[in-house]
């Protein structure tokens, strides 16, 4: 057949253009913008080059909040979020009556939008002054409470944060991990069988290396995903994320590029770099550790 | 004899830990439902009941859909519903359209450059969308297409990772094929509408569904590329329904326009279950 044909680019071309505009020219762009110095938006002029913008965004209070409550996020919901999911995995792959069921319930929270879904949690945890809530109901049970977990102290906001987080993120792992329990050759089970080998022993020795790369999988994605957590704390904070101290730092690039503290492409800019190299390190420390500890 | 009795206690251990763990899963599986079983019982629940209930009740005995209705005529919920539908129908025939042109390039065309554009593409999958959308704000603005259907689509549509998934899949269908289309003369264009898209269907619907999940679920770009509620999505829009829309207190309104907004794509899991969750576990990401 003929060996080079170029109408092939003619077929590349509606995505290469899409791709061009809208991922490789704003890539080279947003490096630009982090390093023009006091751009001004309306009048598309700047004052000089260099890393200001950085210095600007690393010495903003907002910014700092929003760095903090991100690794706190990132720090609790990967490494629960990813157990509760193994555990999950373990006991769904351990029986059979009812297990699509199961399933699929465990999936719901992945086709449901995160923004409609976190205001039936900021009602559950809401105090009004018509009712303090079902959360809230539930801690006086044990005595405790009433604490406003939408308005009220920082850990209480970070706690549904965090929970919220987890449900949303659970159905993703739930599902990778089952897959990746269900493809592990049953005659290693069976050998163990033959042996006795105590269950403990049998988890550890057989099923996690085996799953090592599903498992490592997970956590890269995870952390990944959870830096760049926003839409679940507006969902549950409102649109002011600022005012609530539950802002992150993709909340923090979108506030300064618009809203009632934006117009700032620059600032932006540099966070959003910033971040890019927070997520790049982690990946990276990620995958060097996984050299040690997962099996292929 | 002891032999029996130790088979006897490994039993009884067996039906104790299965009781544990359907009990466990149940517990979970509660958890994932209760907020949907909330967000439908408050829908229901009048709203000087629900306000008059200082202990939540978990039931109610006097289901109403008066806020069903409150919901479609005090807020434009039915605008953003439509709005999502056209936002959605028209981004993913056009990723659709893109993604099929692109993946037969890669894999069945033969061009000067091609391993080399291909590459160039994967490494693409890697650039987050974090760092793009700053310049496609300032692109879109200065092209004056805030709080238009084309400014809200145009950078939604392309997705690396899908031209993948399609290319991989379009390399599997033998060449002899493609060989014997040719020599009957069947253009390249025809080959890839008869032949191709139907055997590669289903990896086509699969990409589709994830993108229906994906456009009705965008928030971010909505938010940033419109402020004129005619053009508002249904995620932008019921955050605009909660901060500026019943009044804070109308809370089972809220719930009934989050139940409208959530039925459509719970009906879709429902029917293609199994694509859906086959899709997922081969490359979707949330976030």
């Amino acid at each position: 057949m003929e060996k080079n044909n170029p109408k092939g680019w003619l077929y590349l071309l509606p995505a290469a253009v899409f791709l061009g505009f809208f991922l490789v020219y704003p890539l080279i762009d947003v490096l630009i913008y982090s390093l023009e110095e006091g751009y001004n938006f309306a009048s598309q002029t700047y004052w000089g080059v260099g890393g200001y913008n950085y210095a600007y965004v690393l010495r903003d209070p907002y910014f700092l909040q929003a760095l903090k409550n991100t690794f706190i996020l990132v720090i609790i919901t990967v490494p629960l979020s990813t157990g509760l999911a193994l555990l999950i995995s373990v006991g769904l792959s351990s029986i059979h009556k009812l297990r699509e069921l199961y399933q699929t319930i465990y999936f719901l929270p992945y086709v449901t939008n995160t923004l409609a879904v976190g205001l039936v949690f900021m009602i559950l945890f809401k105090q009004t002054p018509y009712t303090d809530g079902l959360a809230n109901l539930v801690l006086s049970w044990f005595d405790t409470g009433p604490v406003d977990f939408i308005g009220g102290p920082y850990w209480a906001k970070m706690f549904v944060l965090c929970f919220y987080t987890v449900w949303v993120v659970l159905p993703f792992k739930i599902l990778i991990l089952t897959s990746a329990l269900a493809s592990v050759d049953q005659t290693y089970y069976n050998a163990a069988k033959v042996d006795g080998t105590p269950r403990l022993r049998v988890f550890t020795r057989i099923t996690l290396p085996m799953i090592s790369p599903s498992l490592f999988y997970l956590v890269i994605t995870g952390f990944i995903g959870a830096f760049k957590a926003y839409s679940d704390a507006v969902a549950l904070f409102g649109t002011d994320l600022n005012a609530s101290e539950m802002n992150t730092i993709v909340g923090y690039i979108y506030d300064m590029l618009y809203g009632d503290s934006g117009g700032y492409p620059s600032y932006a800019s540099a966070a959003a770099i910033l971040l890019f190299a927070i997520v790049l390190t982690i990946t990276c420390i990620n995958l060097l550790v996984s050299k040690k500890h997962v099996h292929y | 004899m002891d032999f029996e009795k130790i088979e006897k206690a490994d039993l009884r251990r067996a039906r104790a830990r299965k009781t544990i763990t359907y009990f466990l899963l149940t517990v979970w599986a509660l958890a994932v439902l209760f907020p949907f079983y909330w967000m439908v019982l408050t829908s229901v629940k009048s709203y000087g009941a629900y306000n008059s209930e200082w202990i939540p009740q978990l039931y109610t005995l006097s289901p109403t859909l008066e806020n069903y209705t409150q919901a479609f005529t005090q807020v434009p919920l039915a605008g953003y519903f439509v709005n999502t539908v056209i936002f959605t129908l028209a981004t993913t025939a056009l990723m659709l359209i893109v993604t099929v042109l692109a993946a037969f390039a890669f894999a069945r065309l033969n061009f000067r450059g091609r391993d080399l554009a291909f590459t160039l593409f994967l490494s693409l999958m890697m650039i987050p969308t974090e760092l793009v959308v700053i310049t496609n704000f300032v692109t879109i603005t200065n092209w004056d297409l805030r709080n238009t259907f084309l400014g809200l689509i145009l950078p939604s549509v392309t997705s690396v990772f899908y031209i993948y998934l399609l290319k991989e899949n379009f390399a599997q269908i033998p060449d002899e094929l493609y060989y014997a289309a040719k020599v009957d003369g069947t253009s390249d264009l025809k080959y890839l509408w008869r032949v191709l898209i139907p055997i590669c269907r289903p990896t086509i619907i699969t990409i589709t569904i994830l993108k229906v999940i994906e456009c009705w679920n965008s928030y971010i770009w909505p938010r940033l590329i419109t402020d004129d509620q005619a053009y508002f999505l249904v995620s932008n829009g019921i955050q605009e329904i909660r901060e500026n829309g019943f009044g804070r207190e109308n809370i089972p309104a809220m719930m009934a326009a989050v139940v409208v907004i959530s039925v459509p794509l719970i009906v879709l899991f429902l029917i293609f279950r199994r694509k859906i969750m086959t899709g997922v576990s081969r490359g979707g990401v949330k976030g």
